[in-house]
């Protein structure tokens, strides 16, 4: 069987196996009631959304060192898988916020902070959008690094001003205790969005390699066109 | 090295002396910004020093970007750039010398434009007021550093003014975020400014130091 | 002194700003004096269509500002000034200049430092007669002293006399090479030579 066909099995049955977890063997939530269960789906994403960024910054860096092409496939794939599981994010915490305490946007500390990586990371994508000159990737991965080391920036500044004006926090504060079966489904999705990522950054590299040798191969082709010419001497 | 920031500096200034460019037009959109606020945002004497923090930095953030926008213009219009990057003079002393003029370009605007603010929302600080000054100038040049930087960004992109503060604005969140809370923290004298403070110390160092290690990959990337 | 000829789109362009460090080669690679373009900044000179000039400054803040990229002082800029022909006690800004003055005043900036290579492209664009003149008399003296120079030209006929050796560039190589002086070239073998990959 092809490669990419036993790894879309491989997820497929965790995210079927995740979804169990999460809707029947997870027991409801005292308060919330049945809409808890979008926790398992919200938060797995906003760590899945951080791996990609974190390979983001890593291939950025290597790409600035190495200047190698696949690394610069690599950073573009993980980026925009990271954008899309972070959208994930942001839909699915006012889903949850809505029913449960009547209000659609929580000024919540993860929840604001995945809003400003996902502005962050959409950025890099519009600056490698609209980049003109052949140097598109050095350009895009200097903001990467740039918008990398802002991260920790973000998740202080925001946790604490959210201390200073808190508000509704979504998925239960820091250090509040977890039942045990409910972690068992979180960790459970958690370890399949990984694994979901993990395809969609290979399937996206895959395609992004394409473009990159096609393109080598246009400037070849246009390169071994032009007809010999005699060199003239004394 | 410093003599090459000194004379950058000092031409800089000077052209902007004889053209008023980027001055002027500055100066022209605060106003602007600062009336329509007034219009959109018409508080109690209360209420306003509690949001004046934010309205004043969210207008000079809008004003900066105007002067950002202009950073390399003249650069870029005879190529001038062409014949720095040609030249043995450091790279980083064209982008200090660049920052450092952007800085007094909006720190003038700032010093000009407070009165007006006290002005429309009868300000009158609680706190400490040698804190503003020190969160203006910690503030300013977090927006400055980093705009400076992406300006140069922006030059090889096309729609190039709309660039700028599109992959400025997010990055800059932690330090709005400091500057607006610093800032009615002593206007109000509510809340203490100095986890902000030291929030804007890290964020400068940090982001100056990231400026200074990739300006000159930024300015040969052809 | 080498003139370097070719239609649009050629790569001439390319080439002289490949040389000059401005653009990393895709493919292959550069020596400047047995060293890389951006490790012999001190001995290249480079001068663009464009003026490389700032417009609202007079010749000499020019030149001072130029000049002080390479630690050179007021005595050597206003040498230069006159070198090329103009007055450095004019303080007329270069905006207000014409073409010629203007170019002229460029290809000062170029050779403030005393480069032993000179990477000229297009310099004589738009240019009246005498300015023309002006300064390849000026790149002769260069030449002379000691110095090499690539002058990218549309106009050839300029460099008649004058120049060493002409290049003829299409499609991003070099395609000829002939002396311009002595005996007619004869043709003594062909052989293919791709000098320099040029990137589009």
């Amino acid at each position: 069987m092809r490669k990419a066909t036993v790894f879309a099995l491989i997820t497929l049955g965790l995210l079927t196996w995740g979804l169990h977890q999460a809707m029947v063997a997870a027991p409801t939530e005292a308060t919330m009631g049945d809409v808890q269960r979008i926790f398992y789906y919200h938060v797995p994403s906003a760590w899945t959304a951080f791996a990609c960024f974190l390979l983001n910054f890593v291939a950025s860096i290597v790409y600035l060192f190495k200047r190698g092409q696949r690394a610069d496939a690599f950073a573009l794939s993980t980026a925009e898988v990271g954008v899309v599981f972070c959208t994930v994010v942001l839909v699915t915490g006012p889903l949850w916020a809505k029913p449960v305490w009547g209000i659609w946007w929580t000024w919540d500390a993860r929840l604001t902070s995945t809003l400003v990586l996902w502005l962050i990371y959409v950025s890099y994508l519009l600056l490698r959008k609209f980049s003109t000159s052949g140097q598109t990737p050095v350009i895009a991965a200097v903001l990467a690094v740039f918008g990398f080391l802002d991260v920790p920036l973000v998740y202080w500044s925001i946790r604490i001003f959210r201390t200073q004006h808190p508000q509704p926090v979504v998925g239960g504060g820091e250090g509040s205790g977890i039942d045990a079966q409910m972690f068992q489904a979180l960790m459970i999705n958690w370890v399949a969005f990984m694994v979901f990522a993990a395809m969609l950054v290979w399937l996206r590299f895959r395609l992004e390699r394409a473009r990159q040798q096609v393109n080598e191969a246009y400037l070849l082709r246009d390169s071994a066109d032009i007809p010999q010419r005699m060199k003239v001497s004394r | 090295m410093i003599a090459v920031l000194r004379a950058t500096l000092a031409k800089d200034l000077r052209l902007e002396w004889r053209s008023k460019d980027a001055v002027n037009s500055m100066l022209f959109f605060a106003l602007l910004v600062a009336v329509i606020f007034s219009f959109s945002f018409d508080p109690t004497a209360e209420e306003s020093r509690r949001i004046a923090g934010g309205l004043i930095w969210v207008a000079f953030l809008f004003a900066a970007v105007v002067a950002l926008n202009q950073t390399w213009a003249r650069e870029l219009r005879s190529q001038v750039l062409d014949a720095y990057r040609v030249s043995p003079a450091s790279p980083n002393a064209l982008f200090l010398a660049k920052a450092v003029g952007n800085f007094l370009f909006v720190a003038l605007l700032e010093v000009l434009m407070t009165p007006l603010f006290i002005v429309f929302y009868n300000l009158r600080a609680i706190g400490p007021v040698w804190q503003l000054a020190l969160v203006a100038a910690l503030g300013t040049w977090a927006l400055v550093v980093n705009g400076t930087f992406f300006a140069a960004m922006s030059i090889r992109t096309r729609s190039r003014e709309v660039m700028l503060p599109l992959i400025l604005f997010p990055i800059s969140i932690p330090a709005l975020i400091a500057m607006v809370q610093a800032t009615t923290g002593i206007l109000t004298g509510e809340l203490s400014p100095r986890f902000w403070i030291n929030l804007l110390l890290v964020y400068d160092v940090v982001f100056t130091t990231a400026c200074l290690v990739l300006f000159e990959t930024v300015l040969d990337a052809e | 002194m080498y003139g370097v000829q070719g239609d649009n789109g050629a790569g001439k362009s390319t080439l002289l700003r490949v040389i000059a460090g401005l653009i990393e080669p895709t493919a292959g690679s550069v020596q400047v004096f047995g060293r890389k373009p951006r490790d012999a900044k001190r001995s290249l000179g480079y001068m663009a269509h464009a003026s490389m000039l700032y417009d609202e400054l007079d010749a000499v803040e020019n030149l001072l500002y130029f000049g002080g990229l390479y630690g050179v002082g007021r005595e050597r800029c206003e040498e230069a000034i006159r070198a090329v022909g103009l007055d450095p006690a004019l303080r007329r800004r270069v905006g207000q200049y014409s073409q010629g003055m203007r170019q002229r005043l460029s290809l000062a900036r170029a050779v403030i430092h005393n480069p032993a290579l000179l990477l000229l492209d297009e310099p004589f664009s738009n240019v009246d007669a005498h300015s023309a003149r002006e300064m390849v008399a000026l790149l002769a003296r260069m030449r002379d002293e000691g110095r090499t120079v690539f002058i990218v030209t549309h106009q050839p006929a300029l460099l008649e006399g004058v120049a060493d050796e002409f290049v003829s560039m299409e499609s991003g190589m070099i395609v000829a090479r002939w002396p311009a002086r002595g005996a007619a070239a004869t043709i003594e073998s062909a052989r293919v030579e791709r000098t320099q990959e040029a990137r589009r």
